[in-house]
């Protein structure tokens, strides 16, 4: 169990850049009221964040990837719950690549 | 809270904006952490992941502990250990955090309605333990007219725990469960943000054309130019977002113009 210097000091870099993007978006927003604009883009940005989040990692899935973006979207849809959806997902993908 | 909680109860259409002003309640928190347990299954297998392979590289359990308990950010930390070296990157690894965070800078923005309300330790704190799924989760129950903060903090400290026990796990025992790179289980975390996307959708007159030119955006960036994290995500979210900005201005003209 040991903590060295050189990786906590590294550790504690990565903590403050992380904070910095959680709290630094909502402090610029909090400190300059923005024009209506921007916050109509505000009520649109979570939505977009993961389908911009997503699409490039489904575009190197392939087709079985798709496939199994397809069902977790349809079962999510019919039955709203999300544990029920994954597990699905996990299934259909791991079904779709031969169940090895 | 009684008839209103839980999560499955969560699409009534019932509910009312709670009357008081008080943005931050137990009841929020215990309905925040119940939500992160319907998707706990599909966040356990990433903490798996960071645990292997901190071990993998040379990484102690007690400092895998404080890198995941501080940083708290799965896609950030399993960039910076693919670039660990001995000595460890401290430049290399801070940058890889704040270049694949950035992300989450719109995330907290977008939030406002909510954390507007809440001040000090409450609005910071609950910032720091910010994460995509308990956004998500929040963002969902914002849009059904609830405004309570701790919902945000309870979901993502669930999370955070979840979290670390996985990575407990993975650090410990990772190289006996030896699981390949491309495996199915490693779907679960994208099928989580999936099923979520379900969730926030509002129909097709407010995120059909958005989304469509976020995803466009973001292939034509990581595919067209090759740019890695976190330009994709950034340029596809702030032109969806415009779009969706511009659509909701010439609707609210035309309104006024009738």
């Amino acid at each position: 169990m040991t903590l060295r210097p050189d990786v906590l000091a590294a550790i504690l870099g990565m903590a403050l850049a992380t904070y910095l993007c959680r709290a630094g978006g909502y402090a610029l927003l909090r400190a300059t009221r923005p024009p209506p604009f921007v916050e109509a883009m505000l009520r649109h940005m979570p939505g977009c964040i993961f389908v911009a989040f997503l699409a490039p990692t489904l575009a190197g899935t392939g087709p079985t990837g798709w496939v199994a973006a397809a069902v977790v979207l349809a079962t999510q849809a019919a039955f709203r719950r999300l544990a029920v959806s994954i597990a699905v997902g996990v299934a259909a993908l791991w079904l779709l690549q031969g169940g090895a | 809270m009684g008839l209103r909680a839980g999560p499955h109860r969560a699409r009534s259409p019932r509910v009312t904006e709670p009357s008081s002003s008080v943005g931050f309640t137990l009841a929020g928190f215990r309905r925040g952490v119940r939500a992160a347990m319907a998707i706990a299954v599909g966040l356990a297998p990433f903490g798996l992941v960071i645990g292997m392979v901190s071990d993998s590289k040379g990484l102690s359990l007690l400092e895998a502990w404080v890198m995941s308990a501080l940083v708290f950010a799965g896609t950030a930390q399993l960039v910076a250990l693919e670039i660990w070296a001995d000595p460890a990157p401290i430049l290399g690894a801070t940058l890889a955090c704040l270049v694949i965070n950035l992300r989450m800078a719109p995330m907290g923005a977008a939030l406002a309605p909510i954390l507007d309300r809440l001040h000090g330790i409450r609005l910071w704190g609950t910032l720091a333990v910010l994460v995509d799924n308990a956004f998500a989760l929040t963002v969902a129950e914002m849009r059904q007219g609830r405004r309570d903060g701790a919902f945000l903090l309870g979901a993502a400290l669930a999370m955070w725990v979840n979290w670390m026990v996985m990575v407990t796990i993975g650090h410990s025992f990772g190289a006996m469960v030896r699981l390949p790179p491309g495996h199915p289980v490693f779907f679960a975390a994208t099928a989580a943000l999936l099923a979520l996307m379900v969730q926030i959708w509002r129909g097709p007159r407010q995120d059909l054309a958005p989304w469509i030119l976020a995803g466009a955006v973001a292939l034509l960036v990581s595919r067209g130019l090759g740019l890695g994290a976190p330009w994709p995500v950034l340029a596809g979210a702030f032109a969806g977002a415009a779009l969706g900005a511009a659509i909701d201005r010439r609707r609210k003209m035309d309104a006024a113009n009738r």
